[in-house]
């Protein structure tokens, strides 16, 4: 969609990312997905009286890893609050979160434009925060039922600056968002399942009016696709109501996928008053450098910085480096191979070619990859050596694959694949083919190039693949003196 | 032995020689319960059954020679305390019929000890009140007097002990709600450094005060309560770490030298004129056990009961959301959706007091309000923290008046909030401040108890019940007893 001419859009969105922690935030209940309702909440997740919350590190540890992939500012001291609200899901009548001492201030991302070039999104703040349960509405028809699992999961809830212009902008950093967390193992990426959800706040003004306009804010999408959609629709919304010289009050709207529009859902004026104030059941967190300096340890190479080290250390085409940096199995399956067997570019050709065609056949991810990259390293050195032809390298691949193979040189041995380089197994082959086929040798001779693919296909044919074709091609030429 | 006026040492004693047995004494205390609960109220539950069964324990116990402090003493909770299977209501309407599914660490740790809990004590609802009127199983009746109240929020806790209902108590003091009780019932009662006592399983009234203590016959038996009630628990954030000190093994400190300090701003307020005159002839007993007197400053005390008041409610609104009828507690009949589901069951399950309470906190933490209200209430208290950091550079303890009379009338005092919320008058800085501080019995004015207040640095609970103990080694104030009720 093309934004009409004379009006501006920006667009800041709230990221929620559950953090894929084993036990929830504030308690020691189990935080997998889709177990029987209320099965996995305990005292604390149920607002029992007299309960008390005590933080999770590990959240703290995936709150901080991602603070510092986005090269944000970690608050060595960061602080709890809570944010009150009535909701049978929530079962306190207040969410744990932080308002003043978010533990993640600042940062940034960049997105690739689909015209190729680059922008960075800023990062106003990431903090930290329990989900609420889940009202089930369509339980029976005249009660709600309440679901308390995800109670008190994790939540990271990272604050976009309203730097994104289209919707195409604010999904290019959404997935960017999502590479990021699911790369550094902070969230599981799991959009099926409601780990990332996405509140957007749009707004739009003339190109020439300095003010950002009136925004509404979009709550609870829960896909790439409906981002779109709900973007694209309100744009169009605010326009027409301008145009129109109508006038826009700020809302909460929700989106309906079915008919493609979003629908107020509370007005300014009616927003609720979340009257927050300093959470006196938890102290203050203070992270020392320490604790910073471990996850600094821990934290692989993002990445953008190893697809130009790719690049510029190992040589790779830029669309091969980003393609295999692009996904952190992938890359360390890569690098280890490139490491190996010395030969970077036939690893990335590998990897990306047959590897992963038959990593997409099977719906497998590269970890279950049943080949090792020490097993493809024997394999590379056997072509670079010219010990096998790439025709028998590949079906080489394809045994070790399929299991058949223990490695590629016993495999190559037994099956006797070994290409034949020797001039004294291969002339007397093409002495025999050349008398049995004198018409086809008088017109190659004559010219006829194309005939030597016939030749060398009948060498081939008859050495069982092992000929080494370059070879055949020379001893041809030389017996017909061309 | 008198085991009317008994304390837990001497009942210790009796057990330990066989004088009688920890199921003879849990009878004994029945025995009384049936004659008097009927009039003082001071329990809204009786764990006859799970008593008698720790009992015959704890007589294993005892017979096989391995008997501690508290084993087979019997004691009553106070009613916030969440014991597993056991009701626990928080003197409200809102939790009258919940069962705790799970036991707070006070309780076990006490449990463990080999304390016998007799049962569960009346309270002021959600520990909200200073004569235990707002709960909803009735008014608790001061056993010295029983047209009086016996003080809050821990009513029935002070009342249980001062009647011998039970040896010793557990109470909680958000703002005054042990030292107050105490005063009024003529018995020792402690409120620890914040911190000091885990809040876990404990019913919250506002966290950032709220602090579990012990309510006794003398200060002996509340450093041998407290030594089992304290100490770090990974279940509560704000529990501090430190080494609980054996504070009944340190009781026999002379005071010679001892500096306390004493405020003149306490004797200028509400006080009493009698109850004036007595607290100084206690400050003049500590003087001649050879303590100094040194006038002390708390220049924002004052301030203190308007801080607390904005700072308490505004934690109890959030607090008490989660009394929404949806999971558990009281639910109103029929409701007609969400809404009404809400409103109905908070204003049926909730007294005044607690909804008034509820209005101011939710008031105080508006948008526009929030700094005027609640963010210059927070100031005021780190200023009264500050005052007494002060303070404790130049004194050990600071001593003053508990409140600001004895004990008052039932009903007097229940239309005007203002009159029942200066009743914590003296004490509400010190839980501000998060300081330690108890109150010990100090004479008595018209027949009534009065308390002695005693202030100490943060985690000196033992030089406090160092003075208190010196205090009643030469007097004999806290070994009366209330005359029986009817």
């Amino acid at each position: 969609m093309n934004i009409p001419t004379g009006w501006q859009v920006d667009i800041g969105l709230e990221i929620h990312a559950q953090l894929s922690t084993e036990a929830k935030i504030f308690s020691g209940a189990s935080t997998t997905f889709g177990n029987a309702p209320n099965s996995q909440a305990c005292a604390i997740d149920l607002g029992m009286p007299g309960v008390l919350p005590k933080v999770n590190a590990a959240a703290y540890e995936k709150a901080v890893r991602f603070g510092l992939g986005v090269s944000g500012t970690i608050n060595r001291e960061s602080r709890f609050d809570r944010k009150n609200y009535f909701y049978p899901d929530l079962p306190k009548g207040y969410q744990i979160t932080q308002m003043d001492l978010p533990i993640v201030v600042g940062g940034h991302v960049t997105i690739s434009n689909e015209d190729g070039t680059q922008k960075v999104i800023h990062i106003t703040r990431a903090h930290l925060e329990e989900d609420a349960g889940k009202s089930i509405h369509d339980f029976k028809p005249t009660q709600t039922g309440v679901d308390l699992n995800r109670a008190g999961t994790p939540l990271l809830e990272i604050v976009s600056e309203p730097d994104l212009k289209n919707a195409s902008e604010a999904v290019a950093y959404a997935k960017a968002i999502h590479h990021l967390l699911t790369y550094l193992d902070v969230c599981d990426g799991n959009m099926a399942e409601g780990s990332l959800r996405f509140d957007a706040n749009i707004s739009v003004r003339r190109v020439d009016a300095e003010a950002l306009g009136v925004r509404s804010e979009i709550k609870n999408l829960n896909s790439f696709r409906f981002l779109e959609q709900a973007i694209h629709y309100e744009i169009e919304r605010q326009i027409d109501t301008l145009s129109a010289g109508g006038v826009l009050a700020q809302d909460t709207r929700l989106f309906d996928p079915e008919k493609l529009e979003t629908r107020a859902m509370r007005s300014k004026e009616t927003a609720t008053d979340y009257r927050y104030f300093p959470e006196p059941d938890l102290l203050p967190v203070k992270i020392d450098e320490s604790f910073i300096d471990r996850i600094k340890a821990s934290m692989p190479e993002l990445s953008g910085t190893r697809a130009s080290r790719f690049e510029t250390s190992l040589g790779l085409p830029t669309a091969d480096a980003q393609l295999l940096a692009g996904d952190r199995s992938l890359g360390d399956y890569f690098e280890q191979l490139a490491t190996l067997s010395g030969q970077p570019r036939l690893a990335a050709n590998w990897v990306k070619g047959d590897i992963l065609s038959r990593l997409r056949e099977q719906d497998l991810n590269i970890s279950e990859c049943p080949v090792s990259p020490e097993a493809m390293a024997e394999l590379l050195g056997l072509t670079v050596e010219n010990v096998v032809s790439g025709k028998t390298a590949k079906a080489v691949f394809a045994a070790l694959w399929e299991g058949d193979a223990i490695s590629a040189s016993t495999y190559v041995k037994e099956h006797g694949l070994e290409q034949v380089s020797d001039t004294s197994a291969i002339e007397p082959l093409v002495t025999e083919l050349l008398r049995e086929h004198p018409k086809q040798a008088d017109d190659l001779k004559a010219g006829k190039s194309k005939l030597m693919g016939f030749f060398v296909g009948k060498v081939m044919q008859a050495t069982s693949g092992t000929a080494n074709p370059q070879q055949v091609n020379e001893i041809l030429r030389a017996k017909l003196g061309l | 032995m008198n085991l009317r006026s008994a304390t837990i040492a001497e009942l210790r004693a009796h057990l330990d020689q066989r004088k009688l047995s920890a199921v003879e004494l849990t009878d004994y205390y029945f025995e009384r319960i049936d004659r008097h609960e009927p009039t003082i109220n001071a329990y809204v539950t009786q764990l006859r059954e799970t008593a008698r069964s720790a009992a015959v324990k704890a007589d294993k116990i005892i017979a096989a020679g391995q008997a501690t402090a508290l084993t087979g003493i019997p004691i009553a909770e106070k009613d916030l305390f969440c014991i597993e299977g056991t009701k626990t209501t928080s003197g409200s309407k809102m939790l009258a019929d919940f069962e705790a599914p799970y036991t707070a660490t006070v309780s076990e740790k006490l449990a463990n000890a080999g304390a016998v809990t007799l049962g569960k004590t009346n309270m002021d609802e959600f520990a909200m009140g200073s004569s235990n009127e707002s709960s909803y199983f009735g008014p608790v009746k001061n056993p010295w007097d029983t047209s009086r109240v016996p003080g809050g929020s821990s009513g029935g806790s002070a009342a249980a002990v001062a009647a011998g209902l039970c040896v010793a108590s557990t109470g909680t003091d958000t703002g005054g709600s042990i030292r107050q009780p105490a005063a009024l019932c003529g018995l020792t009662g402690l409120k620890p450094t914040y911190g000091r006592v885990s809040r876990w399983g404990m019913i919250a009234f506002a966290s950032s005060l709220d602090q579990a203590g012990p309510m006794t016959r003398s200060a002996k038996d509340a450093a041998i309560m407290l030594e089992h009630m304290a100490g770090f628990d990974p279940r509560d954030s704000t529990c501090l770490t430190e080494a609980v000190p054996r504070y009944s093994q340190h009781l026999d400190q002379p005071i010679k030298g001892l500096r306390i300090g004493v405020c003149e701003a306490f004797f200028e307020t509400a006080l009493d004129a009698t109850v004036a005159t007595q607290i100084r002839e206690a400050l003049s007993i500590l003087e001649s056990l050879g303590a100094t007197l040194i006038d002390v400053s708390l220049p924002h005390m004052t301030a203190s009961l308007g801080a607390y008041y904005v700072i308490a409610p505004a934690e109890c609104s959030a607090n008490l959301a989660r009394f929404d009828g949806i999971r558990y507690g009281y639910r109103c009949e029929d409701p007609q959706n969400l809404q009404d589901l809400y409103t109905r069951s908070r204003g049926e399950g909730f007294g005044q007091e607690v909804k008034k309470r509820i209005l101011v906190g939710t008031f105080a933490l508006s948008a526009g309000y929030y700094d005027a209200f609640y963010g210059r209430a927070q100031k005021v208290r780190r200023l009264i923290k500050q005052d007494f950091v002060e303070a404790f550079s130049q004194v050990d303890v600071i001593a003053g008046p508990t409140t600001p009379t004895p004990a008052f009338g039932l009903g007097e005092k229940a239309k005007n909030s203002v009159d029942m919320y200066l009743q914590d008058v003296f004490t509400i800085a010190a839980s501000l401040a998060g300081v330690p501080a108890m109150s010990i019995p100090a004479g008595l004015v018209s027949g009534l108890p009065i308390g002695l207040q005693l202030i100490g640095n943060y985690l000196d609970e033992a030089t406090l019940l160092n003075v208190a103990h010196q205090f009643q080694q030469t007097t004999d104030w806290h070994t009366l007893t209330a005359p029986e009720a009817p």
